[in-house]
């Protein structure tokens, strides 16, 4: 029965394997309540932010900021992409990639030229590869990511778009639906369309308070008093704005991140089982088939005695 | 009929507060406000420092915020609280670092892919020394 001996290592290593995918699986269920905490706290902030921009859309401001301004000839586009900082999450990564070059296909072939931003390693790496123009990164964001450490990158490419390099800017992450579906998203960061902005403080969103002041106030022309002026606080709000944008494009990522781990580590527990089941089987086979042969040799020994 | 004014203050990471207040008591970049009900629209940045908030029950609560941006309507306050001290030679420094990041990742040449790619390659070299082994032990017999 030399087979039996390597099928038990076989089944030792599926079996420490399938240790290690379960405990994946369960800290990653975990993580995906911390990460959904995270995202909701970060809602409010980003709901207010785009209630004040569709103040202004509606004010009559004075001054038109570049954010706002649509530019006519696209020469060259920028990418912020969030990905993950670790594998083992599935196609996750993969499925944005893969949507990624495509929309990087059509601009190429249309002769933009691209510049990317890349947050998590597996960006990093990826378009390392790729030997795209990399003009930022930032990796290692850890669990609880912090707005500070994204505002580098954020600026990188905000001082991009307004020194004219960039005419375009997209943000792409995978967008948390529920547990079991994550969606590569991509959309559009700069120029800030202000329909959008309106479209969003108006719409269905989870506001707390009915406002009902507000919407008759809209009737009527009025304007904010800035402080010290209107071009400054601009300038400060759609900063602060974008950086909520990609702030939480990260947090939706980490959720799905920790998702798409689970789902894979799941799915990976199940094949090892699967795998020991059959192994299992097999083992028990060639030790039967191992006793017949040893009794049948016995008896046909004792026989030719 | 409304003597209070409703006061959220938020960052980006968390919801710090929200409720009804008397008064809201901030630092603007032009100096101190205080926000009773009904002003007129106002939007300015914050400096480092505190946000008092006078509850309708003339309790008052403080709330320390390192900037960020306060929008007033007449019947609503918003405080867009940061979360980071910020000022513009601290983000240059941080677009620099981004940069360096990236810079450094390009040039860096022992990431994950490349050590899987070296141990490919020397799979593929011992398994030739190995057939070349062999082939020689052959020849000799």
């Amino acid at each position: 029965m030399a087979g039996a001996r390597e099928i038990r290592t076989k089944i030792r290593s599926v079996q420490n394997t399938r240790k290690v995918t379960r405990a994946l699986e369960m800290v990653s269920a975990s993580k995906i309540r911390k990460a959904q905490d995270l995202m909701k706290a970060s809602r409010p902030y980003a709901r207010l932010m785009r209630q004040v921009i569709g103040h202004i859309a509606h004010a009559n401001v004075e001054y038109r900021h570049p954010f706002l301004v649509e530019r006519e000839a696209v020469r060259r586009v920028g990418y912020v992409i969030v990905s993950t900082d670790r594998g083992l999450c599935g196609g996750l990564n993969s499925n944005l990639f893969r949507k990624l070059l495509a929309e990087m296909r059509e601009w190429q072939a249309k002769g933009v030229e691209i510049d990317v931003v890349a947050i998590g390693q597996k960006a990093t790496q990826f378009f390392k590869r790729l030997k795209v123009n990399m003009i930022g990164s930032a990796t290692h964001l850890g669990e609880r990511p912090k707005v500070e450490q994204l505002i580098g990158v954020i600026k990188v490419m905000l001082d991009a778009y307004n020194d004219g390099r960039v005419d375009r800017v997209f943000l792409c992450f995978n967008d948390f639906v529920n547990t079991m579906t994550q969606k590569p998203h991509v959309e559009a960061l700069l120029p800030l369309s202000a329909a959008a902005a309106e479209m969003a403080s108006a719409g269905p969103s989870e506001i707390n308070w009915p406002a009902p002041a507000l919407s008759a106030k809209r009737d009527h022309d009025w304007d904010y008093i800035y402080e010290p002026d209107a071009e400054t606080v601009l300038d400060h709000v759609l900063q602060r704005y974008i950086e909520s944008l990609v702030y939480q494009a990260v947090l939706e990522n980490l959720a799905s991140e920790h998702a798409a781990r689970m789902v894979a580590m799941k799915s990976a527990s199940d094949n090892a089982t699967k795998l020991i089941d059959t192994l299992t089987l097999i083992y028990n086979k060639a030790r039967q088939a191992a006793i017949t042969q040893e009794i049948s040799e016995i008896v046909s020994g004792a026989a030719a005695v | 009929m409304a003597s209070t004014i409703r006061c959220d203050i938020v960052s980006a990471e968390a919801e710090i507060f929200h409720g009804d207040a008397q008064m809201v008591v901030a630092t603007g970049e032009m100096g101190e406000l205080g926000i009773a009900p009904r002003h007129a629209p106002l939007i300015t940045r914050l400096k480092p420092g505190q946000v008092r908030v006078i509850l309708e029950n003339g309790e008052e609560q403080f709330f320390y915020v390192s900037g960020g941006i306060l929008e007033v309507q007449p019947q609503v306050v918003t405080v867009l609280a940061d979360t980071a001290i910020r000022a513009a030679d601290l983000d240059e420094a941080a677009a620099k670092r981004a940069k360096e990041d990236a810079e450094r990742a390009l040039a860096d040449r022992s990431d994950a892919m490349e050590i899987a790619e070296a141990q490919a390659k020397l799979a593929e070299a011992v398994a030739q020394l190995q057939a070349l082994e062999r082939l020689r032990r052959s020849l000799k017999h």
